[in-house]
């Protein structure tokens, strides 16, 4: 998609040549606070992090070595494995759940409304509990979930159950729930703007056709969509094996991910041990994208 | 009306719709009644009467932290984020209207300051500051790091707007004899402002709200997020949920505002 700019751009501009010089250099000037900062606060930290990871340290200082200590600490241990793969059984069901979720949200809204002030109102709708604050959005599960809460106590007035059920909070579930709570606009958004684009026209064709609308469903829209979803699942994906507030609150302390590991570590000021997690997990994170990446081009869709 | 007959297929998404919209709202409107408890009402329904108490109490001095202090924090962290996000991304999404050497690496780099889990981001900072020996604080290590989670969303935004545009506006308005700041000014920034707004309220509530990156990157003084995170822990009276309501208004102003503001800059464009 930045090619497609860059050549449009560059095509507009050619029978000015006079201002070419000038209008590069003002490019790297445009450009520059952006390269600085994520330079100085994303490039440098993450340098800095791989560094340490090979460092050795005591209850209170770091020393600068070249030691393979934290890592085989860290892979060595069958609780990393455990927590790893906890991790990412959380984001396998937190995806195919907001996958579902999203995608019919999303096709509701693109194909069954039909028109686009209320689609913006309704996708408005859908957006607004997401700008406010995740803390409070998860704590707001807990007078809902809790032992005494509503769920339990309308179950139990109704008398379809004579205790309150123990796992709505502090378990597995919660944190699913909660997490699906926090994140299905990253879903929603970008697969509304991916069917949004979809040519009607082509539906017509396939209705034309004799298609029933599932078919229309299974073989035009779904394939079309598949941008849409794939950076909806980078989203929730990365998102999710970097939650630690929601394991750690939704839980109760009885679930365990990597980036709560690492908040652990960070919290004994075990620096080099956490580094050398944020590593491995950067990794993981990245070759997951890079699979997703290599599915579908993303770069057309911006 | 020429509407063809609404089918069962609109009628059992519109349910599922409606239920979404349910779990979405639901909870935090347990949340929002539930402040308003009596003084010997607890974290559960029913409630024990109706009252301001935990309102009130919440302005009073709590057993933990400090309320007011890192609101206002959070309050001038978020507007600092928005700012210079604005800025530094409209500029972005100039730049890369034309080609430049390194234009993909940096493109590359924004995408990457997405998908980099945020406690990875908050480490980084935070030991790089330590190593370097200065103290992180909210308005310089948190600064930073709150922008590598808004910048790449402005950057992406203003990517989406310039594919849209016309570069033709910019030529009319140069073959009239407007100079390049001139065509700036009066051409392109009225027609992407409300983009522009747009992304500063992406900004604002992405600082406002986050707290990963404050983690270890705010210093002593801590920010509203990790005030109710602290909260969390400690405290279990409604004062939690007065907390919770009082952001959450704050943060349906907020939104409010923005789209007022984009309203109206729509309206004044379509009179001028």
């Amino acid at each position: 998609m930045m090619t497609i700019a860059v050549e449009q751009a560059a095509a507009a501009r050619r029978p000015r040549t006079r201002r070419a010089g000038i209008a590069s250099l003002a490019a790297y000037l445009q450009a520059a606070p952006l390269a600085l900062i994520l330079g100085a606060f994303l490039l440098a930290p993450l340098i800095v992090i791989a560094t340490v990871s090979f460092w050795d340290y005591d209850f209170a200082r770091l020393y600068p070595d070249f030691i393979l200590m934290n890592y085989q600490d860290t892979l060595g241990s069958w609780v990393t494995w455990k927590t790893y793969l906890n991790t990412l059984k959380f984001a396998a069901i937190v995806w195919a759940v907001t996958l579902f979720l999203g995608f019919w949200v999303a096709y509701f809204l693109a194909f069954h409304i039909r028109t686009t002030t209320m689609q913006m109102v309704l996708f408005l709708v859908c957006t607004v509990p997401f700008l406010t604050s995740n803390i409070i959005r998860m704590i707001s599960w807990i007078p809902v979930l809790g032992r005494n809460g509503l769920v339990n106590s309308t179950l139990i007035d109704m008398g379809l159950i004579p205790a309150p059920i123990e796992w709505l909070l502090y378990s597995d579930f919660a944190v699913v729930l909660a997490m699906t709570h926090l994140y299905t606009l990253f879903m929603v958004t970008p697969i509304f703007n991916t069917l949004m684009r979809i040519d009607r026209s082509l539906i017509e064709a396939a209705r034309d056709a004799g298609a029933t609308s599932f078919q229309t469903l299974t073989n035009v829209i779904l394939p079309l969509a598949k941008p849409g979803i794939a950076i909806g699942t980078i989203f929730v994906v990365t998102l999710v094996m970097a939650d630690f507030i929601t394991v750690q609150v939704m839980s109760g302390g009885q679930s365990a991910s990597v980036a709560l590991m690492m908040r652990n570590q960070m919290s004994l000021l075990q620096y080099p041990a956490a580094a050398a997690n944020a590593v491995i997990l950067l990794a993981l994170v990245l070759v997951m994208v890079a699979g997703i990446l290599r599915i579908v081009d993303i770069r057309k869709e911006l | 009306m020429s509407h063809e007959r609404r089918g069962l297929e609109f009628w059992i998404l519109t349910v599922f719709f409606v239920l979404f919209v349910l779990f979405l709202y639901g909870p935090l409107s347990a949340i929002l009644i539930l402040s308003f408890q009596g003084p010997s009402g607890g974290l559960t329904f029913p409630l024990n009467g109706v009252s301001l108490h935990w309102f009130y109490d919440l302005t009073q001095q709590q057993a933990v932290g400090d309320f007011g202090g890192s609101f206002r924090r959070s309050l001038m962290l978020g507007i600092g984020v928005m700012l210079v996000t604005v800025v530094v991304s409209l500029l972005a999404g100039l730049a890369f209207r034309r080609k430049f050497l390194g234009a993909t690496p940096l493109f590359y780099l924004a995408v990457a300051s997405l998908v980099v889990p945020s406690i990875i981001v908050s480490l980084g900072i935070g030991v790089m500051f330590q190593q370097i020996g200065i103290p992180p604080a909210w308005y310089s290590s948190a600064f930073g790091a709150h922008l590598t989670w808004t910048l790449p969303f402005g950057v992406l935004i203003m990517f989406a707007v310039f594919n849209r545009f016309s570069p033709s506006y910019e030529e009319a308005a140069r073959d009239l004899g407007a100079s390049s700041w001139q065509t700036f000014l009066h051409v392109l920034l009225p027609m992407i402002a409300p983009s522009l707004v747009g992304v500063g309220l992406f900004g604002f509530t992405l600082s406002y709200d986050e707290f990963a990156r404050s983690l270890m990157t705010s210093g002593t003084y801590n920010t509203l997020p990790l005030e109710i995170y602290g909260m969390t822990t400690n405290v279990t009276t409604p004062v939690l949920y007065a907390l919770g309501t009082v952001t959450t208004a704050f943060s349906f102003l907020v939104i409010a505002a923005t789209l007022g503001i984009i309203l109206w800059l729509g309206r004044k464009r379509a009179q001028g």
